[in-house]
């Protein structure tokens, strides 16, 4: 049978804010375990939280980039449930009352543009982390365990979809659009591999053409984007498999194996969790104060979208204003061109050379030592035949790896071409005295041979002379 | 007189006439502590060697001329579910055995920074839940009137402690009347003020939208005194109050002439016992006479107010008592899963009646009961703040008697759990309510034992709350202390 298959997904954002949701310690990644803590975020006897400002308004801003509906009274309850990592054995969450609903996202996986309905995007606070001893690292067959509370009440937002994706390359461009969005309004570091963004998915299958809802599967643990698409891809086939032998499918939570390539069964469970959601009393209400949502709608940045419609005006690829935008290239693309690069150029040197760098390197865009200026220098040197097409990359290979500006490389590397007119002439006469006999043959009507003698020319001037300057010089000499 | 009978007024002149010395105050309540404290257990842990070096500092303070306000080198007591760093903090819990505080209480650190002198903390109801100091894991407290009965709860133990002169004051919490019922029964004055204005960070929470720390003191002044040095916004509490509330002391003195009192039809006559309603009246007749205008009316919701209280409060105290878990502090059993090894913790670390709580507070908030029972209170709670919002709009305040009977004899409800929980009946509206209301002593019954006469005023009225306590306090003239506290008592 032809399944189609129906995919929401939630997705957990820890906030870039300086200090956790509920209390003021430090939020920074990889302390020393248990030394971001104080008494509330340890769930000491007696503790309160109060809430983080910055966070709240922060959420806001992403549920008004999604188009979502901000809520003008929104509340905080408390999930109840024990597990050894939550030090109050309940989480400060929002229920029926969060920040932001009703929103929409649009992406494209390459057939077309798809609207993925927002739900919701609410506030929580995250929980401390363990880490299981002994057997495979999982729980079930641990000897024992370590918790580290420097997580524990790092703000967490929920952005929870409609189930309106049908393929895991939808969900993929979700993910990836979801994640530019967050990156764009600098609310996170947006790391799937740290665990700062992580996607969970739920999926069903139902016959095509039909508008029932199977029985869904979490899929949890993808921890790249392409993990994302991957798993989903498993996991689809996977159900169509069971479904096909007659079998149901079962509810239950499963795990992304990224190194098997497979999704397998967590602890289905026993029975539905109930969570006991009630107001939390050492709260009160969030109420949007008058004028707060005008300001935090002006602070919104140039969104993902509209960047690349803007890129594709001025004459990019699709794809070239894809990967500037996603791949956190995009503020030195504009620098470039706003002294005057072009744009194309610059997003071709942008998305080849300088991409392969990020991506050899691993560094982040924003510690590259070269910003836009340096790039419109680049390419402006290129452009007036200052260096050849060759040498450029040379060039640029010095700037990255910091030995200056581009005309501070090139000169250091010697990679000038030469565009004194008189050593060039030289260097030209040089060659046509030496190959008396093909300079003769051109002479008579052989015009293929000049390409012979330009890369004589280029050998003997160790390539720094501009081809298209020696090719017009000998047709000159020759009269060709 | 003995140092100890002062009254902190009394004892802050003497101290700055130089007649006394903070070390001499202590030592007068050492003095009374070891006279009491083996029939009362008032405390659960005393600090002498802590009270005396800040009483030491206290005095050298006063000595160079610096004077750190009106609770300057007085002895006070603190409830034990209030967090106190380096001093332990139990809740009268086994499962908080030997826990050592890295913090202190807002309330703690300003007692402190006003001088105040910790004696120690004192025994209550296991998490605050009960109102007889019976249920301590570590054993009950007596009333110091008669030792063979109770002295109220949660906070027994510090009202007690004030009646016997073993402190000057102490802090109690009061989430259903934890504060004045004890009050009443031990004959001192007892006060919970309106909800966000002590701050309740580093209290041991009970019930987060009904706790309320307060003073217990022997005078209606001493407890203005107490309040204003623990009152005011604090930034670590999201739910403390930030605005301004009218100055606590400055009507003090201006007696009840052509104020409107209002009497709670429905809570001062059922199940008032006679002595404690001629008592009541008794008051009410020279309140009267001094010029005040007495009438009766009817707060029809306050009837359900006990029943809803006994939904709320349970419901957030399963999720307060949650983080007990012998995870990372308390009490820690042997288990063979992190479920078993919290599980048996827990089961051995609380006693029944907050285990009974727990559970309670757990199917009042399951899936399929919520709405019959969580929703339901919720509603009761908002019909009861509309009855006293309709009431004010009448009378200036409520008057009713602070507890149905006096003190009852040890073991006399401990195994009927809704007659112990009866005996609140006049204190929960005002927690559900989250309006002031205080506990002055007004007179004796024929056994012997004190009556307490309760003032309610709206949010913020404690100026008005302080004027009526304060005339009732002047009218009853009552100069009467448990005979233990008396030096032919302990003789």
């Amino acid at each position: 049978m032809t399944y189609e298959a129906v995919i929401g997904i939630e997705t957990h954002v820890e906030l870039l804010t300086r200090s956790k949701m509920f209390c003021g310690c430090p939020t920074d990644f990889g302390a020393e375990p248990n030394t971001n803590v104080c008494p509330v975020c340890l769930g000491l006897p007696g503790a309160l939280p109060v809430p983080n400002e910055q966070a709240i308004e922060w959420t806001m801003s992403l549920g008004l980039a999604l188009e979502c509906v901000i809520a003008p009274h929104s509340v905080f309850h408390r999930k109840n449930y024990f597990y050894a990592d939550l030090p109050k054995n309940y989480q400060i969450s929002q229920f029926d009352l969060p920040l932001c609903t009703g929103g929409h996202l649009d992406v494209d996986a390459g057939d077309g543009p798809r609207r993925v309905g927002i739900t919701r995007v609410h506030l929580e606070e995250d929980t401390g982390k363990s880490t299981h001893l002994g057997g495979s690292g999982r729980i079930h067959d641990a000897s024992g365990a370590l918790i580290d509370f420097n997580r524990s009440g790092i703000p967490l937002m929920e952005v929870v979809t409609d189930p309106d994706m049908r393929t895991p390359e939808e969900a993929r461009a979700y993910a990836q659009e979801l994640r530019a969005i967050v990156l764009a309004l600098g609310i996170s570091d947006a790391r799937l591999e740290e665990g700062s963004l992580r996607f969970d998915a739920n999926v069903s299958l139902r016959p095509a053409g039909t508008d029932t809802l199977g029985t869904k599967v979490e899929v949890k643990n993808m921890n790249s984007l392409r993990s994302v698409q991957r798993a989903l891809a498993f996991e689809i086939e996977r159900q169509a498999r069971v479904l096909d032998s007659g079998q149901p499918v079962a509810q239950e939570t499963r795990h992304w194996d990224e190194a098997a390539g497979r999704t397998e069964s967590g602890r289905s469970k026993e029975e539905s969790s109930d969570y006991r959601y009630f107001t939390e009393p050492d709260l009160v209400p969030l109420v949007v104060a008058p004028g707060l949502l005008d300001r935090l709608h002006a602070g919104i940045p140039e969104l993902p979208a509209a960047r690349r419609a803007r890129y594709v005006a001025v004459g990019l690829e699709e794809a070239a204003a894809r990967t500037l935008v996603a791949g956190g290239l995009a503020e030195l693309f504009d620098d470039a061109v706003a002294v005057g690069a072009s744009p194309r150029a610059a997003a071709n040197w942008l998305t080849g050379e300088i991409t392969g760098h990020l991506n050899r390197t691993g560094i982040e865009p924003e510690a590259l030592p070269i910003d836009g200026a340096r790039l419109a220098e680049l390419l402006a040197m290129v452009d007036a035949a200052e260096i050849s097409a060759t040498a450029a990359k040379d060039v640029l290979a010095g700037v990255l790896a910091g030995e200056g500006s581009p005309r501070e490389v090139a000169a250091g590397r010697d990679l000038l071409q030469i565009s004194d007119a008189g050593a060039l002439s030289a260097a030209v006469d040089d060659v046509l005295t030496a190959h008396p006999d093909e300079a003769a043959r051109i002479r008579g009507g052989e015009g293929r041979l000049v390409g012979f003698l330009v890369g004589k020319v280029m050998k003997a001037t160790s390539g720094k002379a501009d081809p298209k300057a020696v090719d017009a010089l000998i047709r000159d000499r020759t009269g060709s | 007189m003995d140092p100890a009978d002062l009254s902190i007024a009394e004892a802050g002149t003497r101290l700055r006439a130089g007649d006394l010395r903070s070390v001499d105050l202590l030592t007068a309540v050492r003095r009374r502590a070891s006279m009491t404290e083996a029939i009362l257990h008032a405390y659960l842990t005393i600090d002498y060697d802590g009270a005396m070096a800040a009483a030491e500092a206290a005095d050298a303070a006063l000595t160079r001329g610096e004077d750190w306000g009106p609770l300057h080198g007085i002895p006070i007591a603190l409830k034990d579910n209030l967090v106190t760093r380096g001093l332990e903090t139990t809740c009268s819990s086994r499962i908080l055995s030997g826990w050592i505080p890295p913090y202190s209480a807002t309330v703690v650190e300003r007692l402190r920074r006003g001088g105040a002198v910790v004696v120690g903390k004192t025994n209550l109801d296991e998490f605050a839940m009960g109102s007889s100091t019976e249920n301590s894991a570590y054993g009950p407290t007596r009333n110091p009137w008669d030792p063979d009965r109770v002295p109220g709860g949660s906070s027994g133990g510090s009202a007690a402690s004030v009646a016997v002169g073993s402190a000057f004051a102490a802090l109690g919490s009061d989430t259903g009347g934890s504060i004045r019922q004890p009050a009443a029964l031990c004959g001192v004055v007892g006060m919970k003020p309106t909800y966000g204005l002590v701050s309740r960070y580093g209290l041991i929470a009970f019930a987060s939208s009904l706790d309320q720390i307060g003073p217990i003191t022997r005078t209606v002044a001493d407890a203005v005194t107490v309040f204003e040095a623990i009152a005011g916004h604090d930034p670590s509490d999201a739910t403390s109050y930030r605005g301004a509330y009218p100055d606590p002391r400055a009507d003090l003195d201006l007696g009840v002439a052509g104020l409107r009192i209002g009497v709670v039809r429905e809570l001062s006559h059922d199940g008032i016992e006679p002595g404690v309603a001629a008592a009541f009246q008794a008051t009410l007749d020279a309140l009267a006479a001094d010029g005040a205008a007495i009438s009766e009316l009817s707060l029809p919701s306050t009837e359900y107010a006990l029943s809803a209280y006994y939904l709320i409060a349970p419901a957030e105290c399963s999720a307060n008592l949650a983080r007990f878990d012998g995870v990372r502090y308390g009490l820690r059993l042997p288990g063979e899963s992190v479920e078993q090894m919290m599980s048996a913790s827990r089961r051995d670390g609380f006693g029944p009646e907050v285990t009974r709580r727990i559970l309670l507070g757990t199917y009042a908030l399951s899936a399929g009961y919520y709405d019959a029972f969580y929703g339901q209170a919720q509603k009761v709670r908002t019909l009861v703040i509309e009855d006293f919002k309709r009431a004010y709009a009448e009378v200036d305040v409520l008057v009713i008697p602070t507890s149905p009977t006096t003190a009852f004899a040890v073991g006399a409800k401990t195994a009927d759990p809704l007659s112990m929980y009866l005996s609140d009946v006049c204190t929960i509206p005002s927690n559900l309510s989250g309006d002031p209301a205080i506990s002055v002593p007004v007179g004796l019954d024929e056994a012997g034992l004190p009556v307490g006469f309760q003032v309610l005023a709206p949010a913020l009225g404690e100026a008005m709350m302080f004027r009526v306590a304060a005339a009732v306090e002047r009218l009853a003239g009552l100069d009467a202390r448990p005979a233990m506290a008396t030096s032919e008592g302990a003789a």
